[in-house]
């Protein structure tokens, strides 16, 4: 039988509550980054020393999530595996809309936002972020193209070409994302070819389990449930991807402890930290690794709410594991002069210090709130939400 | 119809009118022009800085830590004098071009102490990471910011080796007009170009020798008869991060 998909069921009220309440934290976010730009970056917690703050964290949840998300779609175009193919187009429209969110939050942060159409005209092909430039809004792009085919039925015979290439591109950008700080030479924290396999690792992870949470929203206010047979697959999915992320984690830090120029960066990351450490131990690993394995694959924690549980974790490690290596690798000072002691009126050889102002956090959940905001609308005009049963026509 | 001459002799009256105020106007409109071509070729203010800058000079620094006085600042002094770093009492997000490095060996106890800039390096990390091609070297092998073009994004800050690097966290004023600087995007040493283009030597330079402390030495790497050069080839110099194979423009003795 033909798989059918219906629109957003919700009375008019209810949606508009639910815009209301999306769009005011969106607005909050904006005027958050109003005030930065407004006064200057000196009000936010970044300094010469953490240059990367807390919405650096965000929009590269929402970029590693955006790439991740579509996963699903590809589960049913390129591998065909049938039982994800219901789900494509809900997948492909997160993709867009987390990616969409991720920039803005990117965009909004830069010391010049004005400047916009400079960053999308001039570019010095050297520079990974000049590539990433094109990789998002290329991404953008072949996303829309993709859930057109989805939606077209004359164009079903392409969608397994189109979804391939969508494949394939997300993989390089999420390379291209880890390479952000895998091209920076100077820092021991990075400059490591392992943070391209992390980042699509994580991007795998975090983007299956937005999509379970989103997925399940949007369900849930239909007055309906994800299928078992779905949350089965999506949840296992899920797991093996937190596991690869674990097993990336452990080679790059046994990798780091074996060289002795980086003992320093394994010993602050690890023990001598202190928030770091924590948020590393208890966040990423914990929170973000051990709990969600055990609901994953818990016979015990079967079913949506467990299900739920544990991606909900993995959003949580995943902002970890994000703060951890952006303010983690950013706060352990630079070695100018390796086997010396360095001291400066510039903070040299010291441990930077950060804590993220309450607009650095607006303009992180405001993002969100954009991305949440194009899927609302999306699904209310469109049909993308899989009907999942028959309903008399 | 028949012309009466006298409105013939009008009619010649307002050509020669009309011909020579367009004459008059256009020597007004092309005069400015004029004006900068004269500048351009030449000037009239004693020395041109339009020159074309070549890659036959590098200019590059020699720095005698042996003679760099702990708790000194002259150097950081004088930077921040000539291009208007005034502080906002924000050690964390003040600017800073040069700053004092003390290093203590972990061996040995050896102190040493020096300034650390802008290594102006022939391969810098800063200009390959910049997406806007924002940050550049010029021919000369100055490292620069095209303020115009800087987006703000930091990653410059993030790559650089040597902590060179400031982002303006704020709206500046009496700002010098030979050193424009812009909230929202990132400095850092400039090696005085508006200075070297006149033929003279950075500001810090110049504050270490007026103070007799002869620690910095600037000039043209390129040339062998120049001081920076004789300085290289008598003393034993290093770069910092000589691993990283950035080929600094700023070499140090006795570190």
């Amino acid at each position: 039988m033909r798989q059918r998909f219906t629109t957003l069921q919700i009375g008019w009220k209810g949606y508009w509550f639910t815009l209301a309440i999306l769009g005011l934290v969106a607005l909050t976010g904006l005027l958050a980054a109003r005030y930065m730009e407004h006064n200057g970056h000196w009000v936010t917690g970044m300094s010469n020393q953490i240059v990367w703050g807390m919405p650096h964290v965000f929009a590269i949840l929402l970029i590693i999530a955006a790439s991740g998300a579509l996963n699903v779609a590809s589960m049913g175009s390129v591998f065909g595996i049938a039982r994800y193919k219901p789900l494509a187009r809900l997948s492909g429209l997160q993709a867009v809309a987390f990616l969409i969110g991720g920039l803005l939050v990117l965009v909004l942060d830069l010391g010049r936002p004005d400047r916009l159409i400079v960053a999308m005209t001039t570019y010095n092909f050297k520079s990974i972020f000049a590539w990433n430039i094109f990789l998002y809004t290329g991404f953008v792009f072949i996303a829309m193209v993709y859930l057109w085919i989805l939606f077209e039925p004359r164009m079903g015979k392409f969608s397994r070409q189109v979804g391939l290439f969508a494949f394939l591109w997300r993989f390089i950008l999420t390379t291209g994302t880890g390479s952000i700080f895998g091209f920076l030479v100077a820092r021991d924290a990075y400059d490591a070819a392992i943070m391209a396999p992390l980042f699509v690792a994580m991007s795998l992870a975090v983007g299956t389990a937005m999509f379970l949470l989103v997925t399940a929203a949007i369900f849930r206010l239909n007055g309906e449930h994800l299928e078992g047979e779905w949350i089965k697959r999506l949840r296992t999915l899920n797991g093996i991807f937190v596991a690869t992320v674990m097993y990336f984690v452990v080679v790059q830090y046994v990798a780091n402890q074996y060289v002795t120029q980086h003992h320093g960066i394994v010993r602050f990351i690890l023990s001598e930290g202190g928030a770091i450490s924590a948020i590393f131990w208890i966040g990423q690993m914990l929170i973000g690794g051990v709990l969600p394995l055990i609901v994953f694959f818990g016979s015990r924690f079967q079913g949506l709410r467990w299900t739920l549980i544990g991606a909900a974790l993995v959003v949580a490690g995943t902002i970890s594991q994000l703060y951890v290596i952006i303010i983690g690798g950013q706060a352990f000072p630079l070695d100018l002069f390796p086997g010396k002691q360095e001291s400066s009126g510039f903070f040299d050889g010291v441990v930077a210090t950060y804590s993220a102002s309450p607009q650095e956090l607006l303009l992180g959940t405001g993002g969100i709130a954009a991305s949440l905001l194009i899927i609302v609308v999306a699904v209310r005009v469109l049909p993308f939400v899989p009907a999942v049963q028959d309903r008399p026509d | 119809m028949k012309q009466d001459p006298a409105d013939t002799s009008t009619g010649k009256n307002r050509r020669t009118f009309f011909t020579q105020a367009a004459a008059g106007l256009g020597l007004l409109a092309l005069a400015p022009g004029v004006r900068l071509i004269d500048m351009a070729v030449g000037g009239n203010d004693g020395k041109n800085d339009e020159r074309a800058v070549t890659g036959a000079v590098r200019w590059g620094m020699f720095v005698d830590t042996t003679k760099c006085a702990r708790g000194c600042t002259d150097c950081v002094d004088a930077c921040n004098m000539e291009h208007g770093l005034h502080g906002f009492d924000r050690p964390q997000t003040d600017a800073q071009w040069i700053r004092k490095l003390e290093l203590r060996d972990d061996q040995t106890g050896r102190s040493t102490s020096l300034p650390m800039l802008c290594q102006h390096c022939e391969n810098p990390p800063c200009v390959d990471v910049c997406p806007t091609g924002a940050s550049f070297v010029r021919e000369d092998g100055i490292v620069l910011v095209d303020k115009h073009i800087c987006i703000g994004c930091r990653y410059c800050m993030l790559a650089c080796p040597y902590k060179a690097r400031s982002f303006v966290h704020e709206d500046l004023t009496e700002q010098r007009p030979h050193s424009p600087r812009g909230k929202g995007t990132v400095e850092s040493c400039t090696f005085c170009v508006h200075r070297v283009d006149k033929d003279r030597t950075p500001a810090c330079v110049e504050a270490c020798t007026e103070a007799g402390h002869g620690a910095l030495v600037f000039g043209d790497l390129n040339d062998d008869g120049s001081a920076v050069s004789a300085k290289l080839r008598a003393l034993p110099s290093t770069q910092v991060r000589q691993d990283l194979g950035l080929n600094t423009g700023v070499r140090y003795y006795g570190i």
